[in-house]
C-alpha cells in the first residue's frame, strides 16, 4: 500500500466521505424551487383560479381520506360505548372521556403488549444492526476470499419472498439444528431471523464501500485494530446510513404481523398487534377502549414518521430511482 | 513507489501469507454471526422447505417421506384452486385500485407549488400504521349496522352494503383497505421518478405545441416506464402474499376470500398441523413469486 495517500487525502475526502445515497438525491432536494413540471408556472398562473380550485378539493379529499380515519380513531376511543354504537354517529364526541386509554392501557392489558412490543423492537434493532454491520464491515473492507460468494447467497435471499419459507422457518424456530433449540415465546425467534436481513447488509455494505481504504490504513497505522476502526473511523461517518437502516429495522419490527403471531403463541409474550387481533375477536372489551389500543398501537410509528419523515421518504425516493 | 511497495512485498513470504490467514479469520470472526442467521433462517429453511413437501409432518409423528402425495393431495382439494383464484382476483383489483391510482395521484401532486410536504406526509401517513390496527379500524367502517361507510352512503339517499359480509364485495373491501393502506409508498416512488423527469424535455414538447396530455403521453409516460415496470412487480409480489387482510376481516375459513397465504396458514397452523402440505403449497408460492422477484432484481441491479 502507499503510505504517502492518506496524508494529502485526508483533509479533502473527510468531509465528503458520505456522500448522500447518489447524486440524483441532490435534484430532488430541489423539489419545485423552479423546476420545469408537466404543467409551467406560468400557465399555472395564468389560470389561478382553476390551480387553487384543484389545490382546495385535493387537501379536502386528502384530509377526508387520510386524516378523518385517524381522527375517527383517537375521537371514538373517548365516547362513551353507547355513543360509539350511535346510529347516525357522532363526529364530535358529546362527553369525552380520555381515561379509557388507561383503561385500556391497564384493563386491556396494553401496557404488557405495547412493552413487549417496545421490548422486540428495541433487542431486534440493536442485535441486526451488530450483526449487519459485522457482516457488510468484513464484506467491504476486509474483503475475505469467497467474500463475493457470501454476499451473493445472502442477495438470493431478497428473491425469497419471507413468506414462502414461513413453514420451514417456523419449525426451525421450534427446533435449531445442531443447537436443538425450541424458541418459540421466546425474543430470539423475532431475532434471530430479522438479522438475516440481506437489504440492511447490501446497504450497510454499499456505503462503507465509499469510505476510501487510506482513511483506515491511517488508523491502521496509528495501531488500531480491525475492530477499534470500525468503531472510530467507519461507524462514525456512517450515521446517516446507520440512522435510515434503524429506522427500517424498528419500523419493520414492530409492524409485522404474522410472524409473530405464529411464534408467540403465549399471550403473555404477544406483540401489540397480534395482541389486538386476538382481542378483537373476544366480545369482553368494549369497543371505545378497543379503539384507544389501537391509537396506542399506532402512535410510537407516527412519531417516529414526524421526526424521521425527512430520512423515511427520502429513503423511498433514493430506493426508487434505479441502480 | 515501485521503491515503496517491493519492500514490504520482500519483508517474507510467509509473514504475507500469515497476515492473509489473519485477515480471514478477522473478517469470518465479523461475519460469523451474520452467516448464522443467515444459514438458520434464510438457507436452511429453503432447502427444509422443499424438502418437507415431500414429506409427511405434522408433530406428532416423525416425519417419513411420501413422495409427491402432499401435491397430489393439493390439486385435489377444491380450496386449492379457490385460492389461488382469489388471490389472483386480490391482485387484479389491487393493481386496479392501488398501481395506476399513485400514478395519477403523484402526476396531480407533482404540479402543486404548495403544501408538497403536507401532501407527502399525508399519503404516507396510514404506511407507517401497523397493518392489523388499519383492518381492525376499517371493520368498524364495513358493519353493515352502524358502520361508518353505510351511515355515509345512507345519508346521501344510497343503498348500504354488506361489504365483508357478502360474498360479492369481500373481495373489494379487502382491496380497500389493503389500497389505503398502502398507495403512499407508490405514490412517492412515482414523485421521486417525476422529479428526475428533465425540465427541457416539456419545455420542447410545449413549444413543439403538445398540449397537456399530449405531453403526459409523450414524455412523463416513456420517461416513467422504468419504475412503472418495477413497482408493477414489487405490488404483483406484495400482493400475492396478502394475508392480513382476509386474517383480520372475514377470518380464515371464508371460501370468498382465502387466498394462497391463509390456506397455507390453515394447512400448518389450524386443526392438523399438516406441514408438508403447507410446505408443499408455499413451494408452488414461491415458484410463482420468485419468477417476479428475479426480474424484478434484473432491472433494478442492471444499473449498479
Amino acid at each position: 500500500m502507499t503510505l504517502t495517500a492518506p496524508a494529502t487525502d485526508k483533509t479533502g475526502t473527510v468531509p465528503a466521505a458520505p456522500p448522500a445515497p447518489r447524486k440524483r438525491a441532490t435534484r430532488l432536494n430541489t423539489t419545485h424551487a423552479g423546476a420545469r413540471t408537466l404543467i409551467s408556472t406560468v400557465d399555472l398562473q395564468r389560470h389561478r383560479v382553476r390551480y387553487f380550485v384543484v389545490l382546495g378539493l385535493t387537501i379536502a379529499v386528502f384530509a377526508l381520506v387520510f386524516l378523518f380515519p385517524l381522527y375517527w380513531m383517537v375521537t371514538g376511543a373517548v365516547k362513551t360505548p353507547r355513543e360509539f354504537a350511535l346510529n347516525p354517529p357522532t363526529f364530535v364526541p358529546h362527553s369525552w372521556h380520555p381515561e379509557n386509554y388507561a383503561t385500556a392501557w391497564g384493563n386491556m392489558r396494553i401496557a404488557k403488549y405495547f412493552t413487549n412490543t417496545v421490548l422486540y423492537a428495541l433487542g431486534g434493532w440493536l442485535f441486526s444492526l451488530i450483526v449487519d454491520i459485522g457482516v457488510a464491515y468484513a464484506l467491504s473492507k476486509l474483503r475475505p476470499v469467497f467474500g463475493k460468494i457470501v454476499l451473493g447467497a445472502m442477495l438470493a435471499s431478497l428473491m425469497l419472498p419471507a413468506t414462502a419459507l414461513l413453514v420451514p422457518a417456523y419449525l426451525t424456530v421450534t427446533d435449531v439444528p445442531i443447537f436443538g433449540w425450541n424458541l418459540l415465546n421466546t425474543p430470539w425467534a423475532l431475532w434471530l431471523p430479522a438479522a438475516a436481513n440481506a437489504f440492511n447488509v447490501y446497504v450497510l455494505k454499499r456505503f462503507f464501500d465509499q469510505i476510501p481504504n487510506d482513511l483506515l490504513d491511517a488508523a491502521a497505522i496509528d495501531g488500531a485494530g480491525r475492530f477499534r476502526v470500525l468503531t472510530s473511523v467507519v461507524l462514525p461517518l456512517s450515521r446517516p446510513v446507520l440512522g435510515v437502516v434503524s429506522i427500517f429495522i424498528i419500523v419493520a419490527l414492530w409492524k409485522d404481523f404474522l410472524w409473530p403471531l405464529l411464534v408467540m403463541p403465549d399471550p403473555e409474550k404477544q406483540t401489540i398487534s397480534v395482541a389486538l387481533a386476538r382481542l378483537a375477536n373476544t366480545s369482553q372489551v368494549p369497543p371505545t377502549d378497543f379503539m384507544a389500543g389501537l391509537v396506542i398501537a399506532s402512535v410510537p410509528m407516527i412519531v417516529i414518521f414526524l421526526i424521521f419523515q425527512r430520512s423515511i421518504i427520502g429513503g423511498l425516493s433514493a430506493g426508487s430511482m434505479k441502480g | 513507489m515501485a521503491v515503496l511497495t517491493a519492500a514490504p512485498a520482500r519483508e517474507s513470504r510467509t509473514a504475507r501469507l500469515r497476515r492473509r490467514i489473519n485477515d480471514n479469520l478477522m473478517a469470518y470472526a465479523f461475519m460469523a454471526a451474520g452467516i448464522a442467521c443467515f444459514a438458520f433462517f434464510s438457507w436452511y429453511p429453503l432447502v427444509k422447505g422443499v424438502i418437507l413437501s415431500f414429506q409427511q409432518d405434522n408433530f406428532v409423528i416423525p416425519p417419513y417421506w411420501v413422495g409427491l402425495e402432499n401435491y397430489r393431495t393439493l390439486f385435489d382439494d377444491p380450496l386449492f384452486w379457490t385460492a389461488w383464484k382469489n388471490t389472483l382476483y386480490f391482485t387484479v383489483l389491487a393493481l386496479v385500485f392501488g398501481y395506476v391510482l399513485p400514478f395519477f395521484l403523484a402526476v396531480l401532486l407533482n404540479e402543486f407549488r404548495h403544501f408538497s410536504g403536507f401532501f407527502r406526509v399525508l399519503v404516507y401517513l396510514p404506511v407507517m400504521l401497523p397493518p392489523i390496527v388499519s383492518v381492525l379500524l376499517w371493520r368498524y367502517f364495513y358493519d353493515p349496522g352502524n358502520g361508518l361507510f353505510n351511515t355515509v352512503l345512507h345519508g346521501v339517499g344510497l343503498p348500504g352494503s354488506q361489504w365483508t359480509q357478502s360474498s360479492r364485495t369481500a373481495m373489494i373491501s379487502l382491496v380497500l383497505v389493503s389500497t389505503w393502506a398502502n398507495l403512499g409508498g407508490a405514490t412517492l416512488m412515482y414523485l421521486a421518478a417525476l422529479q428526475g423527469i428533465p425540465g427541457d424535455l416539456y419545455e420542447a414538447a410545449e413549444l413543439d405545441g403538445a398540449g397537456i396530455w399530449q405531453r403526459l403521453r409523450h414524455v412523463t409516460f416513456p420517461q416513467m416506464r422504468f419504475i412503472m415496470l418495477v413497482l408493477l412487480l414489487l405490488q404483483i409480489i406484495a400482493t400475492m402474499q396478502v394475508f392480513i387482510e382476509p386474517f383480520a376481516l372475514t377470518g380464515t375459513s371464508s371460501p370468498d376470500t382465502i387466498t394462497v397465504m391463509v390456506l397455507i396458514y390453515r394447512y400448518a397452523f389450524t386443526v392438523n398441523n399438516d406441514f408438508g402440505l403447507a410446505a408443499a403449497m408455499s413451494v408452488l408460492l414461491f415458484v410463482v413469486l420468485g419468477a417476479f422477484s428475479a426480474l424484478y432484481l434484473r432491472l433494478t441491479r442492471s444499473g449498479d
